[in-house]
């Protein structure tokens, strides 16, 4: 069972509060974009082995919308941090670096 | 290979059953093969064991990194149905249930085959439509099912509770001959008869990269060593992404935890399949007396094989309101698998961007229905180029926006 902090609200508590919406900072493609480009943003998913940032919402909660980076080996959080942005915040990518060294170059 | 026969068990049994040999080799890997298999799930034993058995082909190696049948095969609840709603569907999963009829003479291995009936309850109004809907479209497919009332639902299930205080059972949709098999069995039936065919299955090789030139295959790299192929057949159901990015592709999947249980044994209760999809739910009573129980997947992606509680907690709940009698059994064991799912619940057997490299995936919580059935079209792809059952199911069809929707017929785990 995972425990998610939410960074919107502040709350702490396990995973059945919150809903995963999967991979986060694809691309968005759409009017005028080629087939590829509407099949990578719609379909093609990296589904890494090890650090994997995601969409979560805290459903059952303040409703709001975040992102999270998780370890899909050993369900690991490493944290979670604002919707509003485009990729994740440097000190959560140093803790990363931090607890899985090389986690970069396998993905 | 010796044959097994009720002759062999007498014979057997008067010499202290000394004569019994291996069911299959353990084999070292050679140079080259004309063809490579990467997973020895059912999957990927049944495509080897076409490839020899209708083309012919037995150069053929199978290389799996944990033990055989060790991945989902091993892991699943053994729900055998084809009443899928689309056409291409419905031809490979109906496909797939008929060889399951004789597979245990073909394979002359007993896969314990049950043709003993499965109902997907209808407990909203939609489902209802719905399956009404599937029970047509199965007509004109060739498959047959029907629609049922409550009472013969009652009828075929003594133990169930039909005024469930939430979702009442308002009818169901009935395959007769669905059933179960023994999953282990399918895989060592396999195993042995490709053994036979001459073929390596070579356990505990890990594949560790695919060797291409020029956009064409020539090999992969295991935990035993290169070794060289023509063609290569990736089979590894919620591993396929990783493999795919080793050959250089991406692929259009999900992986996620899928957990199911079993309960101690009891006398037999109920001697059909029951789903119950609107409340995540499903059972069967295995020939031990066990109650064999899943239900729904976990929300995010996971490689670790183990899910969360609470998806079990629901599943049983479900169970309890419309079994309430098996609320005092004691559960036995519990484990979780790695199902690949893919955005329209259709699985993907399709020749890739490297030449020669044809994968087989997708089946998420639902492909040892399919294991022979897909077996046979994908050994017909790898052998010919194309099948008349895999042509629907390319990866092409992701780009085109020619989807197979199955998420209503596959929204339950099963
Ligand atoms: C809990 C659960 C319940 C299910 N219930 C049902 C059901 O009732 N009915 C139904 O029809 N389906 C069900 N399924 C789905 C079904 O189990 C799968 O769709 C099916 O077994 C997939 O078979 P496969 O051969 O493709 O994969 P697997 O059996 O998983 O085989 C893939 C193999 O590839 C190997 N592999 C992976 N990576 C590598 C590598 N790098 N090198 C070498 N080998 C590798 C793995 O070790 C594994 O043995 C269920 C699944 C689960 C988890
Ligand atoms: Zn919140």
């Amino acid at each position: 069972m995972l425990i998610v902090s939410c960074p919107n609200c502040g709350i702490t508590a396990e995973e059945t509060e919150f809903h995963a919406h999967g991979e986060a900072h694809i691309t968005r493609h759409a009017v005028g974009s080629s087939d590829d480009q509407m099949e990578t943003y719609l379909f093609m998913r990296k589904n890494p082995k090890g650090v994997h940032f995601e969409r979560w919402r805290h459903q059952y909660g303040c409703g709001k919308w975040f992102h999270m980076a998780r370890c899909t080996m050993t369900l690991e959080v490493f944290g979670t941090y604002s919707a509003q942005t485009y990729s994740p915040p440097d000190d959560l990518l140093a803790r990363i670096d931090a607890r899985r060294p090389g986690w970069r170059e396998a993905t | 290979m010796k044959k097994y026969s009720v002759f062999a068990v007498a014979r057997e049994a008067m010499r202290h059953h000394t004569g019994w040999t291996r069911a299959w080799r353990d084999a070292a890997p050679k140079k080259r093969y004309d063809a490579i298999i990467i997973g020895a799930g059912g999957h990927g034993l049944a495509t080897a064991y076409y490839l020899g058995k209708n083309f012919g082909i037995t150069n053929v190696a199978i290389l799996e990194k944990g033990w055989l049948g060790g991945g989902n095969t091993g892991r699943n609840t053994t729900i055998i149905r084809s009443n899928y709603l689309q056409d291409p569907s419905a031809a490979l999963y109906e496909k797939s249930r008929s060889l399951y009829e004789t597979m245990s003479q073909d394979l002359n291995y007993n896969v314990m085959f049950s043709p003993r009936g499965v109902i997907m309850l209808a407990q909203t109004e939609h489902e209802v439509r719905g399956y009404k809907r599937t029970a047509h479209a199965n007509m004109l497919q060739g498959v047959k099912t029907e629609f049922i009332g409550p009472e013969k639902v009652k009828e075929l299930v003594p133990i169930i509770n039909l005024a469930g205080p939430r979702y009442p059972v308002l009818g169901g949709l009935w395959q007769a001959r669905g059933g179960t098999a023994r999953h282990d069995a399918v895989a060592w039936g396999y195993a042995r008869a490709c053994s036979d065919m001459g073929m390596d299955v070579i356990q505990q090789c890990n594949v560790t990269g695919i060797r291409s030139e020029g956009g064409k295959v020539v090999g992969v790299s295991t935990s035993k060593g290169d070794i060289d192929c023509d063609k290569l057949g990736i089979v590894v159901a919620g591993h396929s992404g990783h493999l795919a990015d080793m050959a250089g592709f991406r692929l259009p999947l999900e992986s996620v935890a899928l957990q199911a249980l079993v309960s101690e044994p009891i006398k037999p209760c109920m001697d059909v399949v029951v789903m119950a999809n609107t409340v995540h739910g499903y059972m069967s009573q295995s020939d031990k007396g066990e109650m064999v129980i899943g239900g729904g997947t976990d929300g995010y992606n996971n490689y670790t094989q183990r899910g969360s509680f609470h998806h079990l907690e629901e599943t049983v709940r479900a169970l309890i309101e419309t079994f309430p009698m098996v609320s005092r059994l004691k559960m036995l064991r519990h484990w979780g698998g790695i199902v690949d799912v893919t955005g329209d619940r259709s699985p993907i057997l399709s020749k890739t961007p490297v030449d020669g490299v044809f994968i087989n995936c997708g089946w998420g919580t639902g492909g040892f229905k399919a294991i022979p059935g897909s077996g046979w079209a994908m050994a017909e792809l790898m052998a010919k180029g194309h099948s008349p059952l895999t042509d629907a199911f390319g990866l092409e069809r992701f780009t085109e926006g020619r989807f197979i929707d199955e998420s209503v017929a596959a929204g339950v785990a099963h």
